[in-house]
């Protein structure tokens, strides 16, 4: 299996004012791509590995042979972090969720604004590249950051909704303010989607 | 002693066209200065390692206390790297060093070129936030690439050149192109500054 992008679900422009067409631009079609290429390039030699999902593969980098290893994490994770981040935001997003996801974010944090609280210093504490990720493990919900392209599929986790704070995602519009690109981000969260992937990671 | 943020050793815009202005007036007066005000605010509660110099907080980080540790080796990192990388450029840089760093870099890689390549290298292929180096480690001179902004003084070793690959040290300009701003760079360096 050749590993693929997938095609990005909105226009560029979409996700304006919040996110910049630009940014859109250059994250998805450079930065995500890059990620992709890297990681079939370092499949290539490797018929087996190649027959395996992406969570697969991120979910027991153990069994990646140590030559590829390092490249399958960052590049691997890079691809599936992206892929779910674009799918997690929509033009006219943000708000607050409903349903199971609502009820259960509540349970676990107090509150709806408790949580984006908590989630947001997540997102601005994590120092240099990584994610903010909402993610379920055991049944539990839990929050957390990884460095780099780490992703909470690599220690048994499911995410359900991640904030990319590389400065890539965001330096364009917003340079050094990473604490604006974050609060500007819950404009445009799907929560629709958040409350999906919530149910797949709990059923 | 509070750590202070230096004056940039030249205008904002003395680096270009290799760096732009805005991206240097961005690094060094929010970037930067915000690693010396976090470093100051975390030494704040322990008079004792505020009396300590940068280069000794670094070397001896394992004598800070667990609680501040992570705040001191990120923010004085950044405080340390950020000095050497401006130090180590200049308009007008680049060209080859001479006498005996030139002798030592040829004794440890080769040739200039060798060296040039390996630095290029772990410049490049340092994933996520870094910087890569030119250090003395045991008596040699040795390159490597280093997370967040952990330096050579942390293991032991004196570094000697810099060059910062977070991306906010060349999105502006050059966004997902790190490998174009590494070669830019290499038009900058002030050899004078590098003191074996």
């Amino acid at each position: 299996m050749v590993h693929k992008a997938p095609a990005l679900p909105y226009a560029f422009d979409a996700l304006e004012p919040w996110i910049d067409a630009r940014t859109m631009e250059i994250h998805y079609g450079k930065h995500h791509i890059g990620y992709v290429t890297s990681l079939n390039k370092a499949l290539d030699d490797h018929e087996d590995l190649r027959s395996l999902s992406l969570e697969a593969l991120l979910g027991d980098l153990g069994r990646v042979p140590e030559t590829i290893r390092t490249a399958v994490r960052n590049h691997g994770g890079g691809h599936y972090n992206h892929a779910l981040f674009w799918s997690l935001m929509k033009k006219g997003g943000g708000g607050e969720p409903k349903g199971l996801i609502a009820h259960a974010i509540r349970r676990a944090f107090g509150s709806f604004d408790e949580f984006c609280a908590k989630f947001s210093r997540v997102a601005i504490d994590r120092f240099g590249s990584g994610w903010a990720w909402l993610f379920v493990r055991d049944g539990r919900l839990l929050l957390d950051s990884t460095a780099n392209q780490d992703t909470p599929v690599m220690s048994g986790g499911a995410p359900v909704l991640g904030l990319d704070v590389w400065e890539h995602a965001y330096y364009l519009k917003y340079r050094n303010r990473r604490a604006d690109y974050v609060s500007a981000w819950w404009n445009v969260v799907d929560w629709g989607r958040v409350e999906e992937l919530y149910a797949l990671a709990t059923r | 002693m509070a750590h202070t943020l230096g004056p940039l050793p030249y205008p904002f815009d003395a680096l270009e066209p290799f760096l732009d202005a805005r991206t240097l007036e961005i690094h060094h007066d929010k970037h930067h200065a915000a690693y010396v005000a976090n470093l100051n605010k975390a030494l704040e509660p322990h008079p004792d390692l505020q009396k300590r110099p940068l280069g000794a907080l670094l070397e001896g980080l394992d004598s800070v206390p667990e609680e501040i540790r992570t705040a001191v080796r990120n923010n004085a990192g950044g405080h340390f790297a950020h000095n050497l990388y401006w130090r180590t450029m200049k308009r007008g840089g680049g060209g080859e060093p001479c006498g005996p760093l030139a002798q030592a870099i040829s004794a440890a890689f080769g040739s200039f070129e060798g060296f040039k390549a390996k630095l290029t290298q772990a410049a490049v292929g340092q994933f996520g936030s870094g910087w890569a180096w030119l250090y003395v480690e045991g008596g040699r001179l040795a390159v490597r690439g280093t997370p967040g902004h952990d330096c050579p003084e942390m293991t032991g070793g004196r570094s000697l050149l810099v060059v910062d690959v977070w991306e906010h040290a060349y999105y502006l300009k050059y966004q997902n192109r790190r490998a174009d701003y590494v070669e830019a760079w290499w038009n900058l360096v002030n050899w004078d500054a590098v003191t074996l």
